[in-house]
């Protein structure tokens, strides 16, 4: 039987406000635990939140980017459950009147259609704090780390409009360009400021009712959710044609060891006797408000990948490659502004520089090499002062931190030359010093020359130290080579 | 010297008839040989209290000291104090000190108040008996037999006994007036959002308001003073001047339209309290007031809507309490389960414990519509009444509770029967009117309640009226027989 797959998303973006969603403690990364974790964070007794306007824009801002209507009036509700990282004992989150209504994002696929999927809403909520069952916490305890606790998400539940893992991804990466293109998010997924939840269902192509769904929770990169999802969907389809039945559960995928298991099933789920928090008023939000947001949303990357495209004369895949990552644009169009080479950065940035960065798990906004170290190296091989290959080695020399291009090159002595009558006293040099190649290179047959004149460029570049410019080279030796077999 | 007002007690300070410190350290000894009699103080804070008096005479040595500068008060024990145990009247709490003070001791901090201690309460301020307290019951000095009342039986009874002119205590359901009440004391519970509730330790928290307990209307207003503010750290704090509650306390009452509900002299009310009130409306008559009958329809409806959005609120505010960051924890948990339920089998009391689980089920999935959502819409209903009856009324008048003191026990077996000692209060927490209670007469030698309910941050023309009452009457002055003079 033919089966199709039908997966659904729901996102937890972490917003990148200063302070928490209720409290004044800071939500940055990285801090020992518990340093970024005041009164409110505690859920000591007696105190209260206080909703961060800053929090409640971006989930507007986010709202506006995809043509959701933004509700008036939002109201945050307690869902009531136990476990050591919610301090309170409920995460105060939104149910029945969450702050984005329905919405669409638009999605590229491989045959490069546009297709639409259905965002059905987005609310705004607190994260929890972190159990750690490592290093000093082994057998016998866990400890609590709460500088995340009361950080602010907004989860973003899709409609089951995509038909197959390549799809969920291209719209989690499209997400991703979106909440980091408004600058309400920063994208940085190891550090799980966006983390995914897949609903995966399969019925037999064709049929329209669907299948019983499971949730794998929980993923923080790409890849791991397609690997999760083509997992999931083989396991239901393995399931189903061997009789069986898919079993309504929620499941968590190692990325690791590439398997899933069960967490709980449907039968284990919580009440978590949701209720309007009373320590909170209605968010209400007028139109005023509103439009002064629409009015400062930046660029989107729709509109951003179609301006590349036009602005720097790039193809539609480097126009996307470039475009759809806010940071990424940023320090292209600085690259650019700075050395006037659009093609040479679009190709500098997305080959070299997304490599090494991807080598060290790093993000672009971390970079050792800064766009306007990059301008200066490409400026340099545009007005051919270093050859490619000297570019690379500059390049390398930047990532290590040791200075800009110019630097490098003068220290190192790398600059080419590309002074003709210089190049041409070196291969005179190396002609005069190779008889019997030259015989042999003009005995040989017309078509296997071009071989031997490699063997010639060798000895001109080892002679000039890597330094003569090569395509000046090249053409000074097969001038001479031609005049000699000419004059036979 | 404990028999001073508030305002007396202001005034000998600023003209230096006696220091902070000297009142200070005489209402200590007070306590210290009294308190064992009434057990309404958890929390004695000698040294605290004596420092803060000598900083007080500091400040009244220059010009321009706030006129609650140098006042011993006594704050409940569900409020926070940085440094000072805050148990919320629970064993739960036994061991809690908090890092940061509450808005409302802020307030008196910079006031110069002096702090004497901290009050006895029924747990997490569910109760109106106080017998629900880890710390055991207190005792009305009026009838050492007798309930205070609660949950600021504490407070009601310190001041009824003058451990202290004048007590701060919270109402969610009828917790300041019930017990003022029944210690024949004065007691306000401002406007929802007047006071603020930042470390005010939360029951229900569209419910609680935190407000002053003294002898007179003339010190509530001085005391509300100081203790009203609107507060950036709770967002359900009004954001609105608040005057000066003493400005208007001699307005004549010529022409006030008292509105009289027929729904509050029902069945239930105890004859002698019925009398006592009614006299009172009898002396608003002769003040010049007009006393006009209204109708509440659906007062009926306010405890069983109360008992469900109450514990609902509750049994999610009280789950922060589960052993793993403060408090108290169950010995040698075996696993996280077992942590919880020890925890909060053996940290909370049996009524906590009754309210957590009729608000867990009341918010339970399948139960939610027709527990919690009814009683929202019945409030609404309430609410509406109030709104209807201020339109031809200033202000409402009747009993603040159906009968006086109880004895001990009395009520402890039937929780529904004890429900109902705040069956004339509760509709006002439920529409976050102000209420206040004014003793307004003695039945068998226990003190019976006068009930005022204002509009929407009316406090003034509430403390008006009850301060040109206590003009010409007597009830509040009294003390009761047996104690210390």
């Amino acid at each position: 039987m033919n089966w199709e797959t039908v997966i659904g998303l729901e996102v937890h973006v972490q917003l990148a406000t200063q302070t928490k969603l209720f409290s004044g403690a800071s939500t940055a990364f990285g801090a020992e635990p518990n340093t970024q974790a005041c009164a409110i964070d505690l859920a000591m007794p007696g105190t209260l939140p206080v909703v961060n306007q800053q929090a409640i824009d971006y989930a507007i801002m986010f709202g506006l980017a995809i043509d959701a209507e933004i509700s008036k009036t939002s109201v945050f509700e307690r869902k009531n459950y136990f476990y050591p990282d919610l301090p309170k004992g409920y995460q105060t989150t939104q149910l029945e009147k969450p702050i984005v209504g329905a919405g669409e994002v638009s999605i590229q696929l491989a045959d490069g259609n546009e297709k639409s999927i259905g965002i059905h809403h987005a609310h705004l909520e607190e994260d929890a704090g972190k159990s750690l069952h490592q290093g000093n916490f082994a057998q016998e305890y866990s400890g609590i780390d709460l500088n995340r606790a009361g950080t602010p998400l907004i989860e973003i539940v899709s409609e089951p409009d995509m038909r197959s893992a390549q799809e969920a991804v291209a719209f989690a990466k499209k997400l991703h360009s979106i909440v980091t293109s408004l600058g309400i998010c920063d994208g940085h997924m190891a550090q799980g400021s966006m983390r995914f939840d897949v609903n995966i269902s399969v019925r037999p192509l064709g049929t329209t009712e669907l299948g019983t769904r499971t949730e794998t929770k929980n993923l923080n990169s790409f890849k791991f959710m397609e690997e999760a999802i083509q997992l999931e969907v083989e396991r239901q389809i393995d399931l189903l044609e061997d009789g069986g039945t898919v079993i309504q559960e929620t499941r968590l995928y190692n990325g690791e060891t590439k398997t899933a298991k069960s967490m709980r099933s449907k039968e284990e789920a919580n009440d978590y006797r949701y209720f309007p928090c009373p320590d909170l008023l209605p968010v209400v939000v007028t139109e005023e408000h509103i439009e002064q947001l629409r009015g400062q949303l930046p660029e989107l990357p729709d509109a951003r990948q179609v301006r590349f495209a036009e602005a720097y004369q790039l193809s539609t895949y480097d126009a996307a490659v470039l475009g759809s990552d806010a940071a990424t644009a940023a320090y292209f169009e600085q690259v650019v502004d700075r050395s006037g080479q659009a093609k040479l950065a679009a190709n500098w940035i997305s080959g070299e520089l997304s490599a090494q960065l991807k080598a060290e798990a790093l993000e672009i906004s971390d970079s050792p090499v800064s766009a306007e170290q990059l301008a200066g190296l490409i400026v340099r091989i545009a007005d051919n002062s270093i050859s490619s290959k000297m570019a690379k080695q500059v390049f390398e020399t930047m990532w290590q931190g040791e200075g800009d291009a110019d630097q490098i090159i003068r220290d190192r002595g790398l600059k080419q030359v590309s002074d003709s009558g210089a190049i041409e006293q070196l291969v005179d040099e190396v002609l005069a010093a190779n008889p019997k190649m030259i015989e042999d290179y003009v005995n040989t047959d017309e078509s296997k020359r071009k071989k031997k004149l490699g063997g010639f460029m060798g000895q001109v570049m080892k002679a000039s130290k890597g330094q003569a410019n090569p395509q000046q080279a090249n053409q000074i030796l097969a001038e001479k080579l031609n005049n000699l077999i000419h004059n036979q | 010297m404990h028999n001073l007002t508030i305002a007396e007690i202001a005034k000998g300070l600023q003209d230096r008839a006696f220091s902070s410190v000297e009142i200070t350290e005489y209402l200590l000894a007070r306590a210290k040989r009294l308190d064992r009699q009434f057990n309404s103080l958890i929390t004695l804070t000698e040294n605290e209290a004596l420092d803060a008096a000598s900083a007080a005479d500091q400040r009244l040595a220059k010009s321009d000291a706030p006129a609650l500068c140098g006042v011993p008060l006594i704050h409940k024990d569900i409020f926070c104090t940085q440094g000072v145990r805050t148990s919320c009247g629970s064993k739960m709490l036994d061991n809690f000190i908090p890092p940061y003070n509450a808005t409302v001791i802020e307030n008196f901090n910079r006031c110069g108040a002096v702090m004497l201690g901290k009050s006895n309460m029924d747990e997490f301020a569910m109760g109106s008996s106080n017998e629900t307290s880890f710390y055991g019951p207190v005792k009305n000095p009026w009838s050492p037999d007798c309930v205070p009342g609660g949950s600021s039986g504490g407070s009601a009874a310190a001041v009824a006994a003058r451990l202290a002119a004048g007590a701060t205590a919270t109402d969610t359901g009828g917790s300041i007036r019930q017990p003022a009440a029944l210690c024949g004391v004065t007691g306000l519970k401002p406007t929802y959002g007047r006071v603020s509730r930042w470390g005010m330790i939360a029951f229900a928290s569209s419910l609680d308001q935190g407000g002053p307990m003294a002898r007179t209307a003339e010190d509530c207003a001085l005391l509300l003073n100081c203790m009203a503010s609107y507060d950036d750290k709770d967002s359900t704090s009004v954001n609105r001047e608040v005057p000066d509650h003493c400005a208007e306390l001699n307005n004549s009452l010529q022409g006030l339209r008292i509105g009289v509900p027929r729904e509050y002299f029902s069945e239930g009310l105890d004859a002698g309290t019925e009398q006592a009130v009614q006299a009172a409306l009898s002396e608003y008559q002769k003040l010049g007031a007009q006393l006009i009958e209204i109708s509440l329809p659906n007062t009926g409806l306010s405890v069983p809507a109360y008992y469900v959005i109450a514990p609902a609120e509750a049994s999610a505010n009280l789950s922060r309490f589960d052993g793993v960051r403060y408090g108290y924890r169950c010995e040698d948990p075996h696993d996280l389960q077992d942590l919880y339920c020890r925890t909060r089998a053996e940290g909370f009391g049996g009524e906590v414990q009754r309210r957590i689980l009729i608000g867990t089920y009341c918010l339970s999935a399948g139960y939610y519509e027709a527990y919690y959502g009814k009683a929202q819409q019945v409030r609404q209903l309430i609410r509406q009444d109030f709104v209807e009856a201020f339109k031809q009324v200033d202000l409402i008048m009747g009993p603040t509770c159906p009968s006086p003191a109880f004895p001990f026990g009395a009520k402890g077996s039937d929780p529904v029967a004890m429900y109902l000692e705040d069956i004339y209060t509760i509709s006002t927490n439920l529409a976050g009117l102000p209420g206040m209670s004014i003793p307004c007469g003695l039945v068998e030698g226990k003190p019976v309640g006068l009930q005022i309910i204002g509009n929407y941050f009316d406090e003034a023309r509430m403390l008006n009226a009850a301060h040109r009452y206590q003009q010409v009457s007597d009830w509040h002055n009294l003390a009761p027989e047996g104690i210390e003079q």
